[in-house]
């Protein structure tokens, strides 16, 4: 090559880079308490935890994502399942600080607990970084969650027809177990089979672990993911009797669960089995 | 790591036939355990099945980060209910290989010589090799962990270095974890961790002196067998560890007495600062007993019969602190032995401090530095003289890794680590490998390092 079409092919590359970081160039800031994150300093954090799966570009094509089912999260995409703002909204910074901070139970994405809270709010600062998406848009208003009411038989009898009637069921399967009819086609916004979640075998969920969490989780939808969010179908009280509902599919001592086995020795015959045919109640 | 093979000939034998006829009788006076040192353990095999750089859980390879003290607080588990091996793919195998070709001098002043009695400079130099070490460690189980370390040396000695098993998060609680077997015990500054590698610069004064003439052979970084039990907060910034350990060093066979050892630690971690990590302080205490008779048949010790055990303690204080990227180890400790284990009527007592700084400039690049000071503060005979053991340790060293993914590493090592002692040999075992002409000639050892560092 000559110089003089070195020097060329060189600024044309200089240009493509310029332009393709121009993007970027958001001067992006996080918080979370008092604490106040910078991009700059969670850039080189990003290369040392988070890049072998999520990619030096954020575009989730890692070193490590050939191997990986499900498939790290792609930030030039902004579409994140864990929040605590509506459907189609960005998450707030405290919602990335709690996924960084609690992982993905059964996935790769591991618990960040370790890192100090200052240098995962960097981090979160940077990977908000690499869409665009963030200058344009603010994160959605968090939504309310009413007190929680005591469990009852009732409630939870009532949580039952929901997760009938809403066709969870459809791809969480009659038992819970993540083998609805449905449950063998779904694909995420990646084209990535997915499936859904198992009540049967869970004690954790992504999303959280508490009560509030699960309330979040079915009413804020996992973007993304084919998990839509009910919160237009489902009123406050209506929504903590599924969530009652839903505590007694999973294998563990709660109190919903408790109150449940017990009425369900002497009345579980009365029940309608939940799915095509069922009703319910 | 590099002094075992240095030295493997003559120490690593006398301690293979040691194990093989126990003797206390005949113990070396100054036990070859600098010998064992500095093998350091790091582990891909771990970067493999969970898809993560060595980044994550080193600051810089083998040195653990937070998050790699968590992991390994956790029994080698994430916590993400796919740790068990029933979920890795058939073809796992939790397996992982270390070794380091390397070029080295070695220069060491003073060494009494058959040619030369009154002392001579010895100078070794060239092309040589580290043995390999098999990191085979993992789970078993969801919340049961092993460990298995088998060692082989360049002169194709092999060892054991650690084999255990761990029950993790006993009654679902991070606070109680039980480990029985052969392991390293749970020092805060670990030495089979560290980024030092080089015959007089991979191993501490504070965890392997031993006074001119003891029968004791005990050392903080060799690995002891026993039970530990040990516990973490969530993030690992609360942790403590209590231990009982048979009082054999690490020396398989049950060749001593009936009594036990006993360890403990505590360290806390603070969030304080922006830097790579958080600021720890921690302490740490050891006391451990020696018979010093045995019941004999036809000349030899009987293993199992040592009585009138002798007491020693060692304690002190440690840090980890960070201010940006830069390290600051510091490291202060107090031992002091039982008259009867040597090597006059009187308790030897001796204290260390060492400063130690890391430098993480990138994931890829290290440069590290260390001094460290040993002091005897009483003999154990008044007719030697006070400074005789003295031992002042310095070194300095970069590591650069030329790649950083999850499947193996590799780090260009370089260090030049600089001993003097007085009245003794350097614990490196450089040299002649006996104590100079008088118990006030001063020693210098050096080494250069040049290494290719490598873990598949
Ligand atoms: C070993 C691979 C791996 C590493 C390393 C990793 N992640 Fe992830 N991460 C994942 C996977 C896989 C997912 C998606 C899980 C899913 O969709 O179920 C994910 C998802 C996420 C999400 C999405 C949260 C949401 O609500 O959708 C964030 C944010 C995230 N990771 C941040 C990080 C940060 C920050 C780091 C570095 C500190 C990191 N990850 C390191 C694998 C990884
Ligand atoms: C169209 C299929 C579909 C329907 C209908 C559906 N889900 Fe899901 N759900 C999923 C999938 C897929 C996942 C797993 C998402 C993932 O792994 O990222 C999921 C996950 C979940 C989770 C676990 C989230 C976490 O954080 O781990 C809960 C809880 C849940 N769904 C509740 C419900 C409830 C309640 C309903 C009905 C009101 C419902 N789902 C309806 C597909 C569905």
């Amino acid at each position: 090559m000559r110089p003089q079409t070195r020097w060329l092919t060189l600024s044309a590359c200089g240009a493509v880079l310029l332009c393709g970081g121009a993007v970027r160039v958001v001067a992006q800031e996080a918080h979370v308490d008092r604490l106040t994150g910078r991009a700059a300093a969670g850039k080189p954090l990003y290369t040392r935890y988070c890049a072998g799966c999520h990619g030096d570009e954020g575009d989730s094509r890692g070193e490590n994502t050939q191997w990986i089912d499900p498939k790290p999260r792609d930030f030039t995409l902004a579409t994140f399942k864990c929040r605590s703002t509506p459907s189609g909204t960005l998450p707030t910074d405290q919602d990335l600080y709690n996924s960084v901070t609690r992982g993905f139970v059964t996935t790769n994405m591991p618990p960040w607990v370790a890192l100090t809270p200052h240098n995962r709010i960097d981090l979160v600062a940077y990977i908000k970084t690499f869409s665009a998406r963030w200058s344009t848009a603010k994160p959605g208003t968090p939504i309310a969650i009413p007190p929680e009411p005591a469990p009852t038989v009732q409630g939870i009898l009532h949580g039952r027809e929901l997760f009938q009637r809403l066709e969870c069921w459809k791809c969480h399967g009659a038992a819970g177990h993540g083998d609805g009819p449905s449950a063998k086609t779904l694909t995420d916004n990646k084209d990535d089979p997915i499936r859904p979640y198992d009540f049967q075998t869970g004690t954790r969920f992504m999303c959280g672990t508490t009560n509030q969490d699960l309330y979040r989780i079915f009413m804020t939808g996992l973007d993304g993911s084919p998990m839509p969010s009910f919160a237009d179908q489902l009123q406050p009280a209506q929504a903590w009797d599924l969530v009652h509902f839903l505590r007694t599919l999973q294998p563990l001592k709660t109190p919903e669960a408790t109150i449940w086995r017990a009425w369900f020795t002497t009345h579980g015959r009365e029940l309608k089995p939940i799915g095509q045919e069922g009703g319910g109640q | 790591m590099v002094k075992r093979f240095l030295k493997a000939a003559a120490p690593l034998a006398t301690l293979v036939c040691a194990a093989m006829t126990p003797d206390r009788g005949s113990m070396p006076a100054k036990s070859y355990t600098a010998a064992y040192a500095a093998l350091t353990s790091r582990i891909p095999a771990f970067a493999r099945k969970y898809g993560l750089r060595c980044s994550a859980c080193h600051t810089a390879w083998p040195e653990l980060s937070a998050f790699g003290q968590r992991f390994k607080d956790n029994g080698y588990q994430l916590g993400n209910d796919r740790d068990s091996p029933i979920w890795q793919n058939n073809a796992y195998w939790p397996i992982a290989m270390r070794t380091t070709p390397q070029y080295r001098v070695e220069n060491t002043t003073n060494q009494v010589t058959v040619a030369s009695p009154g002392g001579k400079t010895i100078t070794q130099a060239g092309f040589d090799l580290s043995g390999v070490d098999f990191l085979l460690l993992g789970t078993l189980y969801k919340d049961i962990t092993f460990g298995l370390v088998p060692t082989l040396d360049a002169d194709g000695t092999t060892g054991l270095e650690a084999a255990f098993v761990r029950f993790d998060n006993l009654g679902n609680s991070p606070w109680a974890n039980l480990k029985v077997g052969k392991f390293e015990l749970d020092n805060l500054l670990s030495e089979k961790r560290f980024t030092w590698l080089s015959s007089n610069g991979g191993f501490l004064y504070a965890y392997h002196y031993l006074p001119v003439g003891s029968a004791n052979n005990f050392g903080f970084g060799d690995n002891q067998i026993g039970a530990e039990f040990s516990g973490h907060s969530i993030n690992s910034y609360t942790r403590y560890s209590v231990a009982l350990l048979t009082g054999d060093d690490g020396e398989p066979g049950l060749p001593g007495g009936k009594s036990v050892d006993a360890m403990f630690t505590a360290s806390r971690a603070f969030a304080i600062g922006s830097g790579l990590g958080p600021q720890r302080v921690g302490v740490f205490g050891y006391l451990g007993h020696r018979p010093t008779v045995f019941d004999s048949s036809g000349g030899a010790p009987i293993p199992g019969t040592g009585s009138a055990n002798k007491s020693f303690v060692r304690f002190g204080a440690t840090a980890q602190l960070w201010v940006g990227n830069l390290e600051i180890i510091p490291l202060v400790s107090h031992a002091s032995d039982d008259a009867a284990l040597g090597p006059g009527a009187d308790k030897p007592a001796w204290n260390t401090a060492l400063l130690e700084a890391h430098y993480v400039a990138t994931p890829r690049l290290l440069v590290q530095g260390r001094y460290e000071v040993m002091r005897m503060s009483k003999q154990g005979d008044p007719a030697i003289p006070s400074t005789q053991g003295n031992a002042d340790a310095f070194a300095l060293g970069v590591r650069a890794y030329p790649f950083m993914f999850s499947r193996d590493g590799m780090a260009l090592h370089a260090e030049f680590a600089m001993t003097k002692t007085i009245g003794t040999a350097p614990l490196s075992g450089d040299g002649s490998g006996v104590d100079p002409a008088t118990p006030t000639t001063v020693v210098w050892s050096r080494s250069l390092l040049l290494a290719f560092d490598f873990a598949f």
